[in-house]
């Protein structure tokens, strides 16, 4: 059955890298002795897929990965994997997907961010009353730099909601392979648009959800089309 | 354990691979510091992937957490960026589990496992905020100790230690441990604390000692400041292998390592006394481990890491008697779990082909000869036990079955070493070459046709070897070896199926000097470092013109530790350790060698080499089978 796992990674965790995390993840499925299945082939490795690379610094309290399960339950899978789970790393949710959901990675649609500054780093922008007229504008056009050259583009189509209490930006934004945008894109926008700068250094970026579209096209959390087992 | 760091997010986003500095890594020890007695920090002076591969650290680590009153922590040395960046903002050196600085410990062990780390042990003291030198530490400072292979001539670094344990660790830790808890319930100087411990055997303590020198250079007497402190340190062993523990719960790194797999030590020592090997003789007498005890061992590793691979450990594992057995319950338990082996370099013989053929792709991998000289002549002198016939046997053996890659290893620069032994190297490829061409016919050749790759490294001679008394060979006589190698090769009718690598030359020199050295190279160590070297094992990091430079302005004479060669009763720099085997027996073997008279390994024959003296081991075989 094709199992799909909701997981957060925070604190010191942060540190480690996408391609570390799957390595750590594939120990962690042998560790806790969840029967997950293999691929056929001279060297077999484990069927498991993630949603999508999370960047190194940035902290999550929704990361996906989906897995092909031989046998078990939602819970034992789920309590056995938070037994052997480092400090940092937290399994959320374990779901069973029914035929024809198509695969993590495929159905992102958007992802809710928070953003805020840095432990000890000043407050930069400090102005919430211009949200509003922020998004209001027809365009929210920014230049982008492509490899070749710069491009505008129009970050206003993919900014579904917005809003900013002085303490931290909140934001749910496309995250589809088509129209993916940074969450730092849009609050270096909002600081230009009140006549400011900021450093992307001095802010902690926060992944809590992602999200795909159900049957009437409404968002909802990726885990949200599984079944417990 | 809290979220706590050493280092700000600003530096940790701004360096290489911060998961080496911030620790929490599966089966890492947290304990409560304030529930325990004595904070150990474990060192191993280079980058965390080469430092978290090596099992050693893996199994005192285990040993002394498992110790109520002690937390041993790890410490690495923080790679270039790091290192630069701590040293502009003062940032003091911490350990991985608490994060806590390194001074604040009650020990620092640090594990010397080859030449090239001098520089980076100084890099971990100086980051620490420790006196480079024993003689300017205090009561606030940690308490340094090394130990491992090149505690054996301990001398070079001397300077920069209070103590070294030679020997295996798991015997003498707990007393020392215990003599530092009561000095510090005593609240008794450092000084006394370092004359007890220099007392319990297997311990040396630099700063009780004194050596004084001839005018030719060499050392007259290597003597003891005191009465009451041995004058010869006997190595320490473990005498109940099969009985002993072993790291079941090893820590998992999150980022990949050179070593990234379960490992299992199967046994210590060789049997095999090949001339030029220093840890064949370091680690005498072979003792086995109980091979039921490695099989549950093993799975528990597995169970506790989720590795994906396992591999064993040992020197010579064709001759760890239940080697069949061992890898055969492996093959049957990894291959239902999805678990990869990697093998060790085993003798080639229809056992070892068969398992490889289960293990691996046969037309993908490479089977491994290390003859280490090209000529038989060569291979007599230096006491290695492989002939022409087994080589090209064993590698027309796997051609038949399927393999076409082979790689050798050789050494240039051995005594006694002519024209005529090097140029060998080139003729016994190309006969392998051939003898896959006229094996394998042209349908059968899948992967192409044989590919030999031969590497040569430079001979170094080291103390406790038959060669200790041997002259090494200038950098131009190595490089020269290699051109001879490199045309010998050119000129053989296969040659374009075989592909020549050779080593740097410059760090093989440096490599020598320390090698055998003596309490009068600590300066120019010092002197080096502060004049930017570090890394030096690593050749991008390697500043050959600096240390050089150092030696000239030193008036140190690099040949005088490289190229002489030794009289036969000169007093050495580390004669006053002994490793179990006689010094009386290496003589016989270094004279041996110039005959060209080979020696029985230790399962033929006792040669007598000294090692009984620990009653363990293959040494008890023979008294078994005489009684």
């Amino acid at each position: 059955m094709k199992v799909r796992i909701k997981f957060a990674k925070y604190g010191v965790m942060r540190y480690i890298g996408h391609l570390d995390i799957m390595r750590y993840f594939q120990k962690c499925m042998r560790k806790a002795d969840v029967d997950i299945a293999y691929s056929s082939g001279f060297s077999p490795h484990q069927i498991m897929s993630f949603a999508s690379p999370l960047g190194v610094g940035v902290i999550s309290n929704g990361e996906y990965f989906d897995i092909e399960l031989k046998s078990g339950s939602a819970k034992s899978v789920m309590d056995s994997l938070n037994s052997v789970m480092v400090n940092g790393m937290e399994i959320l949710s374990v779901k069973k997907l029914p035929d024809g959901v198509k695969n993590a990675m495929a159905s992102i649609a958007a992802a809710r961010y928070t953003v805020m500054m840095k432990e000890g780093c000043e407050p930069e922008n400090t102005d919430d009353s211009k949200v509003d007229d922020f998004l209001n504008r027809e365009h929210i056009n920014i230049i982008k730099q492509t490899k070749k050259n710069e491009i505008e583009f129009d970050l206003k189509p993919h900014i579904y909601e917005f809003s900013f209490d002085k303490n931290a930006y909140r934001m749910l934004i496309d995250a589809s392979s088509s129209g993916n945008i940074k969450p730092l894109s849009v609050i270096e926008e909002y600081a230009r648009f009140c006549g400011t700068h900021i450093t992307p250094s001095n802010y902690q970026i926060i992944r809590e959800e992602f999200y795909t579209y159900d049957d009437d096209h409404k968002l909802v959390p990726l885990e949200a089309l599984g079944e417990d087992f | 354990m809290s979220d706590k760091l050493a280092l700000s997010d600003d530096i940790l986003m701004n360096i290489e691979k911060p998961a080496r500095y911030i620790g929490n890594e599966i089966n890492c020890v947290i304990k409560n510091k304030d529930e325990i007695d004595i904070r150990f920090a474990m060192c191993f002076p280079d980058v965390y992937e080469i430092g978290m591969s090596h099992i050693g650290i893996q199994i005192l680590y285990d040993m002394l957490n498992k110790y109520e009153d002690v937390w041993c922590e790890r410490v690495y040395s923080p790679w270039i960026d790091l290192d630069k960046i701590m040293r502009e903002r003062n940032i003091r050196l911490f350990a991985l589990e608490s994060q806590d600085p390194v001074k604040e410990f009650d020990f620092l062990g640090l594990t010397l496992q080859y030449e090239m780390c001098y520089t980076n042990i100084l890099q971990v003291l100086d980051l620490s905020g420790i006196p480079l030198l024993s003689k300017d530490r205090t009561e606030d400072d940690p308490i340094v100790i090394g130990g491992g292979p090149c505690s054996y001539n301990p001398e070079p670094i001397a300077d920069f230690f209070d103590i070294f344990y030679i020997g295996e660790g798991e015997t003498k830790y707990r007393e020392l441990l215990d003599l530092y808890k009561e000095h510090k319930k005593n609240n008794t100087s450092r000084y006394d604390f370092l004359v007890k411990a220099a007392k319990l055997g297997g311990m040396y303590v630099p700063c009780l000692y004194e050596t004084d020198y001839n005018d030719d250079g060499t050392i007259k007497e290597f003597r003891a400041l005191r009465d009451d402190i041995p004058l010869k340190i006997y190595k320490e062993i473990v005498t109940d292998l099969e009985n002993e523990d072993y790291p079941v719960k090893p820590v998992v790194p999150f980022i990949r390592c050179t070593q990234d797999r379960a490992v299992v030590e199967i046994q210590r020592g060789c049997i095999r006394g090949c001339r030029f090997c220093q840890a064949g003789q370091l680690y005498r007498p072979v003792r086995e481990r109980n091979v039921d005890d490695l099989k549950k061992k093993a799975m528990q590793i597995l169970a506790n890491t989720g590795h994906e691979e396992v591999s064993l450990s040992s020197l010579s594992s064709s001759d760890f008697s239940k080697i069949e057995e061992l890898t055969d319950f492996l093959i049957e338990e990894c291959s239902r779990k999805y678990i990869n082996i990697s093998l060790p370099s085993l003798r080639i013989d229809n056992y070892s082909l068969d398992t490889f053929g289960k293990v691996q792709d046969v037309h993908k991998s490479s089977l491994t000869f290390a003859p280490e000289a090209g000529s038989q002549r060569m291979r007599n002198v230096i006491n290695k036990g492989l002939t022409e016939e087994d080589i090209i046997g064993g590698a027309s053996m796997a051609f038949e079955r399927g393999w076409s890659k082979v790689k050798l290893y050789f050494m240039l620069g051995l005594p006694g070493e002519t024209e005529e032994d090097i140029k060998e190297i080139g003729v016994l490829c190309d006969k392998i070459a051939r003898a896959y061409f006229d094996l394998v016919p042209k349908e059968k050749r899948i992967g192409g046709p044989v590919q030999i790759t031969a590497s040569t490294s430079f001979f170094i001679p080291k103390p406790f070897t038959a060669f200790q008394w041997a002259s090494m060979n200038t950098k131009d006589d190595f490089l020269n070896k290699a051109y001879i190698t490199r045309t010998s090769i050119l000129s053989q009718l296969n040659q374009k199926r075989i592909k020549y690598n050779w080593h740097e030359a410059d760090v093989s020199v440096l490599e020598g000097v320390f090698a055998r050295g003596d309490r009068r190279l600590a300066p120019a160590i010092h002197e080096a470092y502060n004049r930017g070297c570090i890394y030096d094992a690593w050749g991008e990091y390697y500043k050959n013109d600096v240390w050089m430079q150092v030696f000239e302005d030193l008036g140190i004479d690099i040949e005088f530790y490289t190229t002489r060669e030794r009289d036969l009763d000169e007093i050495f720099p580390w004669d006053f350790i002994s490793c179990g085997v006689d010094k009386e027996w290496l003589k016989k073997e270094w004279l041996k060698s110039k005959e060209g008279i080979v020696t029985e390994n230790c399962k033929k024959k006792c040669s007598g080499c000294g090692a009984f003296r620990y009653k363990t081991g293959i040494c008890m075989e023979h008294v078994k089978k005489e009684a």
